[in-house]
């Protein structure tokens, strides 16, 4: 193990490289979302994930975006435990009959202020599945939505530019 | 793959459940159809048996109570199919949630329980489970799923052969490249339809990608359920480095839409070989000093070794695919038999150990990470040249197949119409005979000891609610 931590000291982190103009749209973003995020919300928002009946490639992607290459918590955007503590709740799923009550009841246990993301193409209109009976069909059927991140899955950039777009329409 | 299909009577479905009491063949799946009841069997030949049943008013007689690994399916069958078995066992809803559930009684001095879900504390798909425990020694863990039920069977009826494709590629996003495969195939044995040899490698190379990139990242996973942040913060840089070179290679992080009926959707690109022999060197070169600190760090291993312990005994009855029951001594791997193309000219070992902690279901998938990277360097170095897909013929029939998804063999049987529209297809997830498992393995455990036992299983919610 203490070879490990040596040579990751010696070798620097792997988040990649600071924001820089002409580096790719996923460092530009990074740089943007981190100013405006500090702007609004004095550093820090704090993110419920709810999965409404995902085939679950949404949450390997959301996943992705707190691996060490990603590193969202750098820009003081961090994924809670609880409704409680949320202020954001980025909802994955065509939104089964089955998970519509639990989500409902999330949404009444997080706080005000509150946003809704609607993460990936089923969130939005139910995507592939929209003509089952066993869906309610998209996240806006069930709660009032503020930002849709489209998708299947989203990459991790997308969710990026997706959490960008929300922090600047945040009042 | 050899197989028999037969209409049978009730007297015929009833042996076919002796027999799988017996232990003479293993569950490969139960399903229905408005009128008619489908199960498959596997002999240990390798050969399936496919038994249709025509239900009268809807009723047929209980498999489950003869072998409890059939228990959900047939409660599943009778909330999408209307087939009642009526001397079930259990006939409480599964996937449909309408009136509420009565959970099993747990008896017993100090008992108290503790309710989960479907909403977790992490980013994971939702499913409930209830804990009777006495002190922290869980004493019963009784599991609800169904939250992630999206009507995928329903859908697939009357749908054309690319909607199809489409949606078994999303009925467990981790397992996109192995559900496409196994509905591809089975559709492909209905219409009797060959596939390119280029197409047959590459969907074997997107395979063994998803493999190694699941591999990895639950490796890590687990090790965070134990609280050691540094394997899962080293294994998550490992995998993203797989789901990007998927990315330049097929043009998909998940590989999702690359393989479709009759072939594949997308070529390599052009730098797509070399761009995978630096990935396995990367992953030759950075993986091996993980391993060793797994190994090394005792207070992880302690966390580990004789954790959630799955009885050999159990997962044959059940017949756990994947690294659940080669971690208990089951040796199957749908790759070696019934086995399919292009793994048959390949060299790969399957490992297995029978101790069936979650030790030993780490162990096994560390192992086969090493098995995926030669499999890939094998591909790679000998992939054929031609088209990328073949048109298919237009015909009534019936097909199947088995494919070794990272978490186990996946099922799938497709009846195509006369019209070239999918007339009903089932896809089944191995959770469905993994999630059983993890009831009894974590009986005794403490209450704490969940989180690990859950992700070294790790099964499907979203697979198996479909």
């Amino acid at each position: 193990m203490r070879r490990i931590f040596l040579r990751n000291l010696v070798n620097g982190p792997l988040t990649e490289a600071a924001p820089a103009p002409d580096e790719g749209a996923l460092v530009e973003l990074a740089e943007r979302l981190q100013q405006a995020a500090r702007a609004r919300l004095g550093r820090s928002l704090s993110i419920r994930e709810v999965d409404a009946g995902s085939c679950n490639g949404c949450e390997l992607e959301i996943h992705a975006l707190n691996n060490v290459l990603y590193d969202l918590e750098r820009f003081g955007l961090r994924f809670v435990a609880s409704p409680r503590h949320a202020d954001v709740l980025f909802v994955t799923g065509p939104v089964t009959q089955n998970m519509r009550e639990a989500l409902e009841r999330t949404y009444r246990a997080t706080p005000d202020p509150k946003w809704v993301v609607a993460v990936g193409d089923c969130a939005r209109d139910g995507g592939v599945f929209s003509d089952s009976p066993a869906i309610v069909g998209g996240v806006s059927n069930v709660l009032p939505v503020d930002l849709h991140i489209s998708g299947c899955p989203p990459n991790p950039t997308a969710l990026l530019k997706g959490l960008l777009a929300l922090v600047e329409t945040v009042k | 793959m050899k197989r028999t299909s037969t209409e049978v009577d009730t007297s015929a479905w009833r042996a076919a459940g002796e027999r799988l009491r017996a232990g003479d063949a293993s569950l490969l799946s139960l399903w229905g159809e408005p009128g008619t009841a489908h199960m498959a069997l596997l002999d240990p030949s390798g050969a399936v048996s496919l038994l249709h049943l025509r239900c009268a008013d809807d009723r047929l007689p209980s498999i489950a109570r003869l072998h409890a690994p059939a228990t959900r399916l047939e409660r599943a069958m009778r909330d999408l199919a209307g087939l009642d078995a009526e001397d079930a066992p259990d006939r409480r809803p599964w996937l449909r949630h309408e009136a509420p559930y009565a959970f099993l009684p747990a008896a017993g001095e100090s008992l108290h329980q503790i309710a989960v879900g479907p909403v977790h504390a992490g980013i994971i798909e939702p499913g409930h489970f209830r804990f009777t425990a006495n002190g922290e020694t869980v004493v019963r863990l009784e599991e609800r799923l169904g939250y992630a039920h999206k009507g995928i069977d329903g859908l697939m009826a009357g749908a054309p052969i690319a909607r199809g494709a489409t949606l078994a590629g999303r009925v467990s996003g981790d397992s996109t490249v192995a559900f496409a495969l196994a509905f591809s195939r089975a559709l492909e044995d209905a219409l009797g339809a060959p596939v390119p040899p280029r197409a047959v490698w590459l969907r074997a190379l997107a395979a063994e990608l998803e493999r190694l990139a699941n591999h990895l990242g639950d490796i890590g996973a687990i090790c965070n359920d134990a609280s050691f942040v540094l394997m899962h913060a080293s294994c998550a840089a490992l995998r993203e480095q797989v789901l990007r070179a998927a990315h330049a290679c097929f043009g998909h992080r998940l590989m999702m839409d690359c393989v479709i009926p009759g072939g594949v959707a997308r070529d390599l690109t052009a730098d797509g070989a070399q761009r995978i022999g630096s990935l396995i060197a990367f992953l030759r070169r950075e993986f091996p000093p993980l391993v060793e600190l797994y190994e090394n760090t005792a207070s992880l291993k302690d966390r580990t070794v004789s954790t959630g312990i799955l009885s050999p005994a159990l997962a044959k009855q059940f017949g756990a695919g994947g690294y659940v029951g080669r971690a208990s001594g089951r040796h199957f791997d749908a790759r070696r038999s019934p086995g399919y193309a292009p793994y048959d000219v390949l060299q790969f070992d399957v490992p297995v150990v029978q101790s069936g902690d979650v030790n030993a279901r780490v162990w096994i998938r560390v192992q086969e990470v090493e098995q995926s990277l030669r499999l890939v360097e094998q591909i790679i170095s000998a992939l054929p040249a031609g088209p990328l897909a073949a048109p298919l013929p237009s015909k009534a029939g019936e097909g199947i197949a088995l494919v070794e998804g990272f978490r186990g063999d996946i099922f799938a049987w497709v009846r195509m119409g006369a019209d070239g529209r999918i007339e009903r297809s089932h896809l089944r997830d191995p959770s469905w005979f993994q999630w059983p498992l993890l009831e009894a393995a974590i009986e005794g455990n403490i209450v704490a000891d969940f989180p690990i036992c859950n992700k070294s299983f790790n099964c499907s919610y979203s697979g198996h609610d479909v």
